[in-house]
């Protein structure tokens, strides 16, 4: 794949004894939908703090846009347009909806020259640009809801919200369909979709099979911090391995 | 009425520095127990500028200012890296240390502390108590302002997100080592300015002004009135500077009452008397709505 955004090569991140993430590597090409999926503990959401400079890698390469992007902070990544959502949810619960997303769109206002940091974010180009990022959510009319009071569909939906805000070219999302019910999960994937649509790659973490199989160009599937398979989602939910690791030796049902 | 101006000054001042903290730990999140101790730079810094350099109040308040923020981000840069619980024994160091280099050197008047300190002058007359007080008056509501804008930039939404949740800022673009120093400078600089017009309002002081005990109160009157409002920080420095006046005879136990109280508020009313979902906010509002209703 030539035109790949985001490169992972042979990422390890060891906490201690512990391989979280051992010699992982796979690829991501510009507007693609790639799934990580695996069982608990597969390391998956430890691969997504690497990328997102979280942690630094134990070793490996993480190359953003063809540059390297090891040990870059989480603010340096945003900057560098990886938005992320988490999979225990982040809110600034202190925060309106319309508030947590102008919090994201502050950009080169938190870095360089300090005059910038101290013009006013509240002005009414800001306010409209936050509720257009919330109306694409579905979450306009909730905009001057304080968010410590929403239910944990809105709150994925904020976090969504927030990370669109960067405008990134890469968005990472952790488990964003979790402790949803249907309805919701519907209009999420649709949204999803939408996104990659407007040329976003989006890299996703996800339990629920059904939503990752459906919703991804090409699946990674992650054990024990290795990768144990990688290609479309009708190959790999074939993969005897894939379905030893969810189900257990010997299973005979349908991992998907 | 002297007794009253004497009374109100104090309050003034340490509301101006209580507003300082509330920038540090109502709107950045950071907790500090160290306050006092930029207080007393302030305070000291005032003081030699005006004895020992013959400055006048006015000459030396921009540089005691300036020498308040650049100590409090000399020594924030490395305290704010750590978090919560840690920075609380760093900011506690931080204290002990300064008061013991104001002890230990000759150079700040040793424990004789520094006296001499001249009356603040405006275009040549040298202010009276009230007079004073009224000064000190208009620098609390030039603070006031200052906290009120700084929520409104971006740098003060930094804050807020990194209070709220540092991981989640940080994925934002937000350094948040950066957001909690600006707090800290700016916060430390109204210590200053505090102590500043402290010490031209003592003409007298001591390391012991400026201990442990002090930042103590200080906190006390932030989390009394209300972490992260504006007014908060107001009410607290009024109700803390007015209790020690009517129950002169609680002095010896100040510092209990001060604990009691700080317990009691973090664990029945955390957002303070201003906050949110505050319990005399609403017994105000409530027995406001009753009188309406029994005059209609």
């Amino acid at each position: 794949m030539p035109s790949a955004l985001l490169c992972v090569k042979n990422l390890s991140v060891h906490f201690g004894g512990l391989k979280a993430v051992d010699d992982v590597s796979f690829e991501l090409g510009a507007g693609e939908i790639l799934g990580l999926l695996g069982p608990n503990g597969a390391g998956k959401t430890t691969c997504f703090n690497a990328i997102s400079g979280v942690y630094p890698p134990t070793s490996g390469e993480i190359l953003y846009d063809g540059r390297r992007a090891n040990g870059t902070p989480p603010h340096g990544m945003a900057k560098l347009g990886v938005g992320r959502t988490f999979q225990i949810v982040h809110p600034f619960v202190g925060l309106s909806a319309r508030e947590n997303v102008i919090v994201a769109l502050g950009g080169d206002h938190y870095r360089g020259a300090l005059w910038r940091s101290l013009a006013s974010w509240k002005k009414r180009s800001i306010a409209d640009e936050a509720d257009e990022i919330l109306r694409t959510v579905g979450l306009l009319d909730m905009a001057d809801r304080r968010v410590g009071q929403m239910p944990i569909g809105n709150l994925r939906r904020v976090e969504i919200a927030r990370a669109l805000a960067l405008r990134p070219r890469l968005l990472l999302l952790d488990e964003s369909f979790s402790g949803l019910h249907h309805s919701e999960i519907l209009h999420i994937e649709g949204l999803v979709r939408h996104i990659r649509d407007t040329g976003v790659s989006v890299l996703l973490i996800e339990h629920n099979m059904k939503v990752a199989m459906a919703l991804s160009d090409r699946v990674v599937v992650l054990d024990h911090g290795r990768k144990l398979a990688e290609g479309l989602p009708s190959e790999v939910s074939s993969n005897p391995a894939v379905i030893e690791a969810y189900l257990g030796r010997g299973g005979s049902g349908n991992a998907a | 009425m002297d007794y009253f101006a004497t009374v109100a000054t104090i309050i003034v001042i340490q509301a101006i520095a209580a507003c300082g903290l509330n920038v540090i730990v109502g709107y950045a999140g950071q907790i500090s127990l160290g306050h006092a101790a930029f207080f007393g730079i302030g305070a000291y810094a005032s003081a030699m500028l005006t004895t020992k350099a013959g400055l006048t109040f006015w000459q030396a308040l921009p540089i005691s200012l300036l020498i308040s923020m650049s100590l409090g981000f000399l020594l924030g840069l490395p305290s704010l890296r750590v978090r919560e619980d840690f920075l609380a024994i760093t900011t506690i160091g931080i204290n002990f240390i300064v008061e013991a280099v104001f002890v230990y050197t000759p150079f700040f008047g040793g424990a004789l502390g520094l006296g001499g300190i001249p009356r603040v002058a405006v275009f040549g007359s040298r202010l009276g108590n009230s007079q004073f007080l009224a000064l000190c008056a208009v620098f609390l509501a030039i603070t006031l302002m200052i906290c009120r804008q700084f929520t409104r930039t971006w740098m003060g939404l930094a804050c807020f997100a990194v209070r709220e949740n540092e991981t989640a800022a940080s994925s934002m673009g937000i350094s948040p080592v950066r957001a909690k120093l600006s707090a800290f400078v700016l916060g430390t600089g109204m210590a200053g300015l505090s102590g500043a017009l402290y010490a031209h309002y003592a003409r007298f002081i001591s390391a012991g002004d400026f201990g442990f005990p002090i930042s103590i109160s200080m906190l006390s009157m932030v989390v009394l009135g209300g972490m992260g409002t504006l007014a908060g920080p107001l009410l607290g420095a009024l109700i803390i500077g007015v209790l020690p006046e009517v129950f002169r005879s609680l002095m010896d136990y100040r510092m209990f009452l001060y604990s009691m109280l700080l317990l009691l508020m973090i664990r029945f009313q955390p957002g303070g008397l201003l906050g949110e979902q505050s319990a005399a906010a609403g017994l105000l509002k409530g027995i406001l709505n009753r009188r309406r209703a029994s005059s209609a």
